[in-house]
C-alpha cells in the first residue's frame, strides 16, 4: 500500500507538474495581474508594475469597445451555437437511420471538416466569401440573387463566419449525438408505435427527451468552445468591419501582445472566464429543469 | 421514413450535405493545382485547364513553407511522444494505484476543463519571456506536455484492466515501473493510439499560442505562417489554396487512415463523460 502511493506520487509527478507550472499558476497569476498596471514599460522593467485593485474592471465596463466585443461573442454563441447543434442532429438523424446505406462513408465526410486547420480553412472561406470571384456569391448570381459582400459588410460579416463555424463544427457534435442515439432502446419506439405516434411524435416524445443528457454536453462544449472564438476573426477578418466581428479573445490579444496593456487585458479574459461559467451553469441549471 | 419515396428523399438530403461539406476543401485542393489567376476567371471552372505545380514550388523555394512545416511537425511530435508517456502515467496512476485524495485530486482536476488556457496565456508568455522561451520550439511544446482530457481518457481505459493482474504480477516481485511499462502499456495500445491522434491534430491545427509565443518568422508553424502570408498574398488564391492544402492535407490523410481509434475516442471522451 505505501509502496503503491510512493509509485503513484512518481507517476503524477510530471503531469500534474506540467499542468501547476503552465495552467493552475498562471490563471492564478491572471487574476492577480488584472489588479495591476502592467504594460509596456513594466515589461522593460518591473518595478513600473503598480496594484491597481478593481481600476482595470472599472475602466473596461466604462468602454465601448468591451461591450462591442462582449456583444459580438454573444451574438457568434447565441446564433452559431444552436445553429451548430441543429445541424449536427439532422446529420446525425440522417446518418444514423435504419434506411441509411454506406452509413459510414457518411460519416467520415461530415466529420472531415473537424480535423481540418481552422487557419487553412478560414482562408479558403475568405475566397470562397469574395463578392468578384467567390463561388458563394457565383451561386447566388445563378439563381438570380443579389451578390453579397460577406465579409465587407458590416451586416454580413457575423452571419458569414458563424457559417464557417457551423460547417468546420457541425461533425463532432454529430458523432456525438449518433452515439446518443444508438443508445437509446427499440424498445420505446416500439412502444410509442403501439400506441400509434407516426415519426414526428416519436421523434418528440421519445427521441428528444431521450437525447437530454447528449444536449447538455454537446450544448456545453460547443458554448465554451464559442465565446472563445479567436481565429476565424483574427484570419477572415481581423475584427473588422467596423469592429462587427471583433470578439472578446480577440480583444484581449489585441490589448495585451499588440498594446502590451497586459494588466487591462488581464481582466478583459478574466470577465470571459465569468462569462464561460455562467453559461456552463445555466445550462445545467436548465437541464435540471427539464 | 416509409417506402421508397422516403429512402430516395434520405439519400437526396445525405448526398447533397455531402456535397455541401466537401465543396470548400475539393475547391481548395483543384484551386492549388491553377496557374495564376485560373481561378478568377469567368465564367468560374473547377477543374484546372492543366495541372501545374507551380503554386507549390512558389510556396516551398521562394516562400520557404518547408521551414513552417519543419517547426508544425517538430512541435506535433515532440508534445505528442512526450505527452503520451505524461498523460498516461498519470491515468494509470489515476485509474489503477491506491493512493489518499486519490479522487479528490482527480475531480479538481476534472473541474478544470471548464477554465479557459487562454485566461492563463498572458501570464504564461511573461513567465515565458523570464526563462528565454520565447521564439523557441519548447516554449510551444511545454504547456501541452499533459492535458486533463488525456489524463481522463487513460483512467477511464484503465478502470478496464483487472486489479487481480496488477496484484499477481506484484506478488512475483515485479516493480511499479515494470508493471505499467511491459504490462499496462501494452494493453493499453488501442487509447494509446486514440490519445496520439487526438494530441497530434490538436497540436498541428493550434493557433493562438503559438501565434504569441512565436513571434520570430523563422520559428512559425504552418497556421500562423499561412496567417501572415495570407495579408501579403490577399489576391494569389491559387498560392494560399496550395498553403492551405499543405496545412490540411497531413492531419486530413492521418485521420482517414486511422478514424476507427479517433471517432472511438471521441465517443469514449463523450458518453462516459
Amino acid at each position: 500500500m505505501k509502496s503503491e502511493a510512493r509509485a503513484a506520487a512518481l507517476f503524477l509527478a510530471p503531469a500534474l507538474g506540467v499542468l501547476v507550472i503552465f495552467f493552475f499558476l498562471p490563471v492564478l497569476a491572471g487574476f492577480a495581474l488584472s489588479l495591476t498596471d502592467f504594460d509596456l514599460y513594466s515589461i522593460g522593467d518591473i518595478h513600473n508594475v503598480r496594484f491597481v485593485a478593481l481600476h482595470n474592471y472599472a475602466a473596461i465596463v466604462k468602454s465601448d469597445i468591451f461591450w462591442t466585443a462582449l456583444g459580438n461573442t454573444l451574438y457568434f454563441s447565441l446564433v452559431g451555437g444552436p445553429l451548430t447543434v441543429a445541424v449536427s442532429l439532422a446529420a446525425a438523424l440522417l446518418v444514423n437511420a435504419k434506411a441509411t446505406r454506406f452509413k459510414s462513408l457518411f460519416r467520415t465526410i461530415y466529420f472531415a471538416p473537424v480535423v481540418t486547420t481552422l487557419v487553412a480553412v478560414a482562408i479558403v472561406f475568405r475566397f470562397l466569401y469574395n463578392p468578384r470571384f467567390g463561388a458563394i456569391d457565383r451561386a447566388l448570381g445563378f439563381i438570380g440573387l443579389p451578390a453579397i459582400d460577406w465579409l465587407g459588410d458590416p451586416r454580413w460579416a457575423m452571419p458569414a463566419i458563424i457559417l464557417l463555424a457551423v460547417w468546420k463544427n457541425f461533425g463532432y457534435n454529430m458523432i456525438i449525438f449518433i452515439a446518443g442515439l444508438q443508445g437509446i432502446p427499440d424498445e420505446l419506439y416500439e412502444a410509442a408505435r403501439i400506441d400509434g405516434a407516426g415519426a414526428w411524435r416519436q421523434f418528440r416524445h421519445v427521441t428528444l427527451p431521450m437525447l437530454g443528457p447528449t444536449f447538455l454536453f454537446v450544448g456545453t462544449v460547443t458554448a465554451i468552445g464559442y465565446l472563445q472564438i479567436f481565429p476565424e476573426p483574427y484570419v477572415m477578418t481581423y475584427g473588422g468591419p467596423l469592429n462587427k466581428t471583433l470578439s472578446a479573445m480577440m480583444l484581449v490579444y489585441k490589448e495585451g501582445f499588440r498594446w502590451w496593456r497586459m494588466g487591462y487585458a488581464a481582466a478583459i479574459a478574466f470577465l470571459l472566464c465569468l462569462v464561460i461559467a455562467a453559461a456552463t451553469a445555466i445550462q445545467m441549471r436548465f437541464q435540471e429543469k427539464q | 421514413m416509409k417506402g421508397r419515396g422516403g429512402t430516395f428523399l434520405l439519400h437526396a438530403a445525405l448526398i447533397a450535405g455531402s456535397a455541401i461539406t466537401l465543396f470548400p476543401l475539393l475547391w481548395m485542393l483543384s484551386a492549388s493545382f491553377m496557374s495564376n489567376g485560373e481561378a478568377t476567371t469567368f465564367p468560374p471552372h473547377f477543374i484546372p485547364h492543366a495541372a501545374s505545380f507551380e503554386q507549390y514550388r512558389q510556396l516551398f523555394v521562394r516562400l520557404n513553407i518547408g521551414r513552417a512545416f519543419l517547426s508544425s511537425t517538430t512541435i506535433a511530435g515532440i508534445t505528442t511522444l512526450v505527452s503520451l508517456l505524461f498523460n498516461s502515467m498519470a491515468g494509470y496512476a489515476f485509474g489503477r494505484l491506491r493512493f489518499g485524495g486519490r479522487e479528490r485530486i482527480f475531480g479538481l482536476l476534472l473541474a478544470a476543463l471548464i477554465i479557459p488556457a487562454q485566461v492563463g496565456m498572458l501570464p504564461l508568455f511573461l513567465f515565458m519571456k523570464s526563462i528565454h522561451l520565447v521564439n523557441t520550439y519548447w516554449g510551444a511544446i511545454l504547456p501541452s506536455l499533459a492535458s486533463v482530457l488525456g489524463i481522463f481518457l487513460v483512467r477511464q481505459f484503465m478502470l478496464s484492466i483487472p486489479q487481480e493482474l496488477l496484484e499477481a504480477a506484484r506478488i512475483e516481485g515485479a516493480g511499479e515501473w515494470r508493471i505499467y511499462w511491459s504490462l499496462v502499456m501494452p494493453l493499453a495500445r488501442p487509447v494509446l493510439a486514440t490519445l496520439a491522434i487526438f494530441t497530434f491534430m490538436t497540436t498541428w491545427n493550434d493557433f493562438m499560442w503559438p501565434l504569441i509565443v512565436l513571434s520570430d518568422q523563422r520559428r512559425h508553424t504552418l497556421p500562423v505562417a499561412m496567417a501572415s502570408l495570407v495579408g501579403e498574398h490577399a489576391l494569389d488564391i491559387e498560392l494560399m489554396m496550395a498553403g492551405a492544402v499543405v496545412t490540411v492535407l497531413p492531419v486530413l490523410i492521418l485521420f482517414l487512415a486511422l478514424q476507427r481509434h479517433y471517432v472511438a475516442g471521441l465517443m469514449a471522451g463523450s458518453v462516459k463523460g
